[in-house]
């Protein structure tokens, strides 16, 4: 008998149509995330196969069969439905990883409207943003996070519906409504709203060199693309159990955090909690997790607390590792080999992709800090950034780009369509990044082609970060820009200069380093500030971020004739 | 309750409680776990109690385990008031 083909084999010939086959879908039907991902399961005789194991860092537990996603996300679509809430409308879901967030998601979906997940630990500013720039009409928050909403909510008229999933004993104010998802009457049967391939779906917000950050807008077809990565790149069988340690504020989060397992039918496992080694590997070892798509900086987190805390735990279930958010180092996946028996596979995509587009896929050989290669269906190349013509020659670095055209490609920047049409040169979509390829076909990251700071695999925008420093009463002028790190690639580093009759201390880093927390994001807290005379500038009074990051990086300065002296 | 664990206690309260969160911060409260300080807050709170114990704490001794409770990061700071005064 032959051996069944590796996964190498299968997807060198690859069509996207083998995905919609797979999901049962026909060109110019309806197709929509959240029936796929609950009632077609349902339908496939899955409805009491677990699709959620849950727990919280107090040792709660929750589950959910497919059956009880697809009623409580039922339940949640229509409530919104009822609240007046339309079809492509943006629901907001401000929430900690509780199942709220994992099935709301769905339910925001199945009505037609689009899910606007965020960061709950964003600060008020950061969600104010967000929220005004896509004019969203109603958020799903806790209690806990209420306070922030309040806060902006005079500044956000279309923000018509404030929903506190946990009110229990909170006096809530006008606007607020209490919604227990599993208090409420459960909707066993809801029409799915008939959203088409091309429908809105998610809107996430990612940053950029300049301005506010921008909404990159998924549609309903990208579950093609996010169901097949998932299937085939993070090798994701039916017998599974998946970890992934991504928030849902973030891309990875809803592509293969929700997206991904249960367009696949597979049990999931959420922990929500912060990190503790030694919780995440009980947590392995509990729940007998099979596949765990993680981060570089937890892998490297947990290498910090030492491979000793690992062997204490029995995780021989897991089978298959992977990783995404910033290049995996090379120590780190020997460093798995040697403490999990295998390696992580590292993965490159970004939230603009909507799905895995550079990867080492389950049976590849790896090398050791190579991003892999394109996901077969995808064309990927590197292009010389004057020419933006491929570069064509091994180990020669050049700027990432992809050609247009894979299922879930975002379709446009909400608000935005200039920022969007600004990322396409030549025919190519270009990532941001830079890489080399060598002569086996390889990806080898060289870092961002922006001033866009990568932390911890989450994009800080520099001009957010500098206009909220600009706030503190003590600082005239500022530039943020990104300074290596052992556990977090990059993190964000601040120059400040000082206005008239205030001086350098101890505390008033520390007073800016809080600010820039609670305003924005702990991830876009400066780890270090700078007080400096002045910055450097341009003639026409730009100041250059590109000179103060080389000097972080010990890279050159480059061409410096257009900088005034100063 | 000592002094230390007080000023670190309050600190954290002041710093990382949110508005209206109910939840009680204890010495044994978990803080990275538990979410209310983020691992990527934790060089704020570095920062903090290096200042105000006047001491050192190199990196390898910050972990998140380090920073998951008031009891802990009590240890952590005296563990390196001692050895400041060693080293004098």
């Amino acid at each position: 008998m032959r051996a069944p083909p590796s996964c190498v084999e299968i997807t060198s010939n690859l069509s996207w149509n083998v995905a919609e086959e797979e999901l049962g879908h026909r060109p110019g039907d309806p197709i929509n995330i959240g029936w796929m991902c609950s009632d077609r399961i349902c339908q496939l005789g899955l409805a009491n196969k677990l699709a959620l194991l849950w727990e919280d860092y107090q040792g709660n537990k929750k589950q959910f069969t497919y059956d009880e996603v697809r009623i409580l996300s039922n339940t949640i679509a229509s409530f919104l439905c009822k609240l007046g809430i339309r079809p492509q409308e943006r629901v907001c879901l401000f929430l900690d990883r509780v199942p709220e967030l994992y099935i709301g998601f769905l339910g925001i979906l199945k009505m037609g409207a689009v899910a606007q997940p965020l960061f709950s630990a964003f600060g008020d500013e950061s969600l104010m943003v967000r929220l005004a720039d896509a004019g969203t009409c109603a958020i799903l928050t806790q209690k806990k996070h209420l306070y922030k909403v309040r806060k902006i909510r005079d500044l956000l008229p279309n923000l018509r519906h404030v929903i506190v999933v946990d009110a229990a004993s909170t006096s809530l104010q006008q606007h607020e409504i209490a919604f227990a998802m599993e208090g409420v009457p459960p909707v066993e049967h809801f029409k799915v709203y008939p959203t088409m391939a091309e429908s809105p779906s998610v809107l996430h917000y990612t940053s950029g060199t300049t301005g506010q950050p921008k909404g990159a807008q998924h549609v309903h077809y990208s579950i093609i693309a996010q169901y097949l990565t998932a299937k085939w790149a993070l090798d994701l069988r039916s017998d599974d159990i998946y970890w992934c340690n991504a928030d849902p504020g973030w891309v990875t989060g809803t592509s293969y955090g929700i997206i991904g397992p249960w367009s696949n039918g597979i049990t999931q496992v959420v922990l929500d909690s912060g990190f503790n080694a030694v919780k995440w590997y009980e947590f392995i070892e509990e729940y007998r997790v099979t596949v765990w798509y993680s981060a570089p900086t937890a892998i490297r987190l947990l290498m910090k607390e030492g491979g000793e805390v690992a062997q204490k735990h029995n995780l021989s279930s897991l089978r298959h590792l992977a990783s995404v958010g910033e290049p995996l180092n090379p120590e780190a996946i020997l460093w798995s080999q040697e403490v999990f028996g295998r390696p992580f596979h590292d993965t490159f995509w970004q939230t603009e992709t909507g799905c895995i587009v550079i990867s080492n896929l389950p049976g590849i050989t790896i090398k050791p800090g190579s991003m892999g290669k394109p996901f077969p269906g995808i064309t990927a190349t590197v292009l010389d950034p004057k020419t933006y013509e491929p570069v064509n020659r091994a180990g020669v670095a050049g700027l990432i780009a992809l050609r247009p055209g894979w299922p879930s490609q975002i379709r446009s920047y909400w608000n935005n369509p200039a920022g969007f049409e600004a990322k396409f040169k030549n025919g190519w979509y270009l990532c941001g990044d830079r890489a080399s390829i060598d002569r086996d076909g390889y990806f080898w990251f060289m870092g961002r082609d922006d001033d866009v700071i990568n932390t911890g695999g989450h994009l800080v925008g520099p001009f957010e970060v500098e206009s909220a420093l600009l706030e503190c009463p003590a600082v005239a002028e500022s530039a943020a820009v990104a300074k290596p790190d052992p556990v977090n690639m990059e993190v964000v580093k601040a120059f400040v200069t000082l206005k008239r009759g205030f001086q350098p201390s101890d505390d008033l880093e520390l007073d800016i380093m809080n600010h820039i927390r609670k305003r924005l994001s702990p991830l876009a807290m400066p780890q270090e500030i700078e007080f400096v005379n002045s910055l450097p500038k341009t003639r026409s009074g730009k100041i250059v971020r590109r000179i103060l990051r080389c000097k972080e990086f010990n890279e050159p300065v480059g061409d410096l004739s257009t900088i005034m002296e100063d | 309750m000592d002094e230390i664990t007080k000023v670190v206690r309050d600190y954290i309260i002041r710093e990382y409680v949110q508005e209206g969160d109910e939840q009680e911060i204890t010495e044994t409260t978990p803080l990275i776990s538990g979410g209310v300080v983020d691992s990527f807050s934790m060089v704020s709170l570095l920062r903090f109690l290096e200042k105000k114990f006047a001491i050192h704490i190199p990196d390898s001794a910050a972990t998140p385990e380090a920073f998951d409770s008031v009891e802990r990061i009590v240890a952590l700071v005296r563990r390196f008031q001692k050895a400041e005064v060693g080293s004098v």
